[in-house]
């Protein structure tokens, strides 16, 4: 064991933090693009607070699209675009183009699905009190969603994971390129099983950590809140 | 003054145009508590929600002090708004805020500063009975005490007109009666003019003083409430006084 720790510890510790670097960064990007997209899809439907027909179709679309291509095939066919954004095709940092690329379209579902859950009896009511668009927006279904967001945001973060270490099978580094390179080409499986139990941990940890802090944040649930604090 | 004169509401559904309401003509005096009384699918709901435009009507004005709404839009639109208060069945609370942000939402909206803010909300607070409460969240609150905070909420930039879409439908007799007393303790004192809409007979009675009945889209009979309950003239009415409620 101390054995197998002297000569792949630092190797397995520092892929570790290049996959959690990348899934890090790739699900941050894509909440700041896919939160406006999933406030676009909510608000835009055809009984949301601003009916645009075709704007909503196209967004639809365009989010369809990017979620039907397995991430796999959608990494190989943006290595050109990739080279010329990142400046390198593949490698640790390059790869978070690609991975925003592939998660934005399913955050942005994620951020509809949850929004959509915001009461309609809620919004109706800031509607009333003459609440414009952009009020209702920021003071209304972001706020009331944020709790659904964030346990969203779990998801896809794992969600990232897998395919962080998809590309390190390409060259892209991390977890995924340690389990290729050494538990598959050098037949290591001891290697290949301490990437798995890494990411296994890794996964537990941003699952209890997303439910945590969304139950903390969501003041729908009774039993948790002390009593009226002033 | 609220002038409804030939208001109708179309909504075209699959099956062609349905009319919500149809030729509505009702006279609503400043100070008044006006109730609107009527089965379920009647058209209530529609009537009360094109006088705050939440439905554009179809056909027909609304004047409030002379001026017809019905073809405000943009800025004009919120700023009516702002000046008519809303309280509906579900009490539709913002789920994540406080009772005193939920107070506070109107006047937010409305751009008063966090100070001004704050002193109207312990005033709205006294005046609907929840001072204690404001730090906790809805969820801690009965049905009742929720829809006193809704209360609050629709009377925080002062307004001139209160609508209330079955105010008191979720809730049990006695919480019913407190909530109308309430109503009644605000159009007394704060001089709002007050509609609202029920199939409960019994809350006409507590706190209306003029009353109009709808019945299929249309009004088929209106005036003070102790001539009409009195002396009612159509079957539905007499139905409606014989059994207490309009649920069929
Ligand atoms: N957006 C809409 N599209 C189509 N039909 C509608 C719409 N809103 C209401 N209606 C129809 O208009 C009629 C009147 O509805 P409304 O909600 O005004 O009734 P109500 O008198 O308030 O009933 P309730 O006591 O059940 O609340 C109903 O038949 C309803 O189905
Ligand atoms: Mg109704």
């Amino acid at each position: 064991m101390s054995e197998f720790i002297a000569q792949y510890g630092s190797l397995l510790i520092e892929n570790t933090w290049i996959t959690i670097y990348q899934t890090t960064l790739s699900t941050l990007f894509a909440y700041i693009l896919g939160i406006p997209l999933g406030v676009l899809l909510v608000i835009s439907q055809p009984h949301g607070i601003w009916p645009h027909k075709s704007l909503n179709a196209c967004l639809g679309w365009v989010v369809n699209v990017g979620r039907s291509i397995p991430f796999i095939i959608l990494l190989v066919a943006l290595i050109p675009f990739t080279r010329f954004v990142m400046g390198s095709a593949i490698g640790p940092k390059a790869v978070i183009l690609p991975l925003v690329i592939a998660a934005t379209p399913f955050v942005a579902r994620m951020v509809e699905s949850a929004l959509m859950e915001v009461d309609a009896g809620v919004i109706e009511v800031a509607q009333s009190a003459g609440a414009s668009i952009r009020q209702i927006v920021w003071k209304v279904i972001l706020p009331e969603g944020l709790p659904s967001i964030v346990l969203g945001a779990s998801i896809t973060f794992i969600t990232l994971f897998g395919y962080a270490a998809m590309a390190g099978v390409i060259g892209a580094g991390g977890l995924g390129d340690v389990a290729v390179r050494y538990g598959h080409y050098k037949y290591q499986s001891d290697v290949m099983i301490a990437t798995i139990i890494i990411l296994i941990i890794l996964v537990q940890i941003i699952q209890v950590l997303g439910n945590g802090i969304s139950r903390k944040i969501d003041k729908r649930l009774k039993n948790k809140i002390g009593g009226g604090k002033n | 003054m609220i002038e409804i004169i030939n208001l109708s509401k179309f909504f075209s559904t699959e099956s062609g145009d349905f009319t919500a309401i149809n030729d509505i003509n009702l006279t609503i005096e400043d100070g008044d508590i006006y109730g609107i009384i009527g089965m379920s699918g009647a058209g209530k709901s529609t009537l009360i929600r094109c006088i705050n435009l939440l439905e554009k009507p179809s056909e027909g004005k609304i004047l409030i002090d002379g001026v017809d709404i019905t073809a405000l839009e943009g800025n004009g639109l919120l700023e009516l708004r702002r000046k008519i208060g809303m309280v509906f069945q579900k009490f539709n609370l913002l789920m994540q805020r406080t009772i005193r942000d939920n107070v506070a939402f109107p006047l937010e909206v409305a751009g008063v500063d966090k100070k001004q803010r704050l002193e109207r909300v312990d005033e709205l607070l006294d005046i609907v009975g929840l001072n204690s409460k404001a730090g906790s969240y809805p969820v801690q609150l009965s049905g009742g005490q929720q829809q006193r905070v809704s209360i609050a909420r629709a009377l925080a930039n002062n307004p001139a007109l209160l609508l209330c879409d079955e105010p008191t439908s979720a809730l049990d007799s006695l919480t019913t009666n407190s909530i109308l007393k309430l109503l009644k303790d605000i159009n007394h004192k704060l001089g709002v003019t007050i509609i609202i809409i029920t199939h409960e007979i019994s809350v006409v009675e507590k706190i209306c003083k003029k009353v109009a009945i709808i019945d299929e889209s249309r009004i088929i009979e209106k005036g003070l409430v102790k001539d009409v309950l009195k002396n009612p003239q159509k079957e539905m009415t007499k139905k409606l006084l014989e059994r207490g409620e309009l649920i069929e």
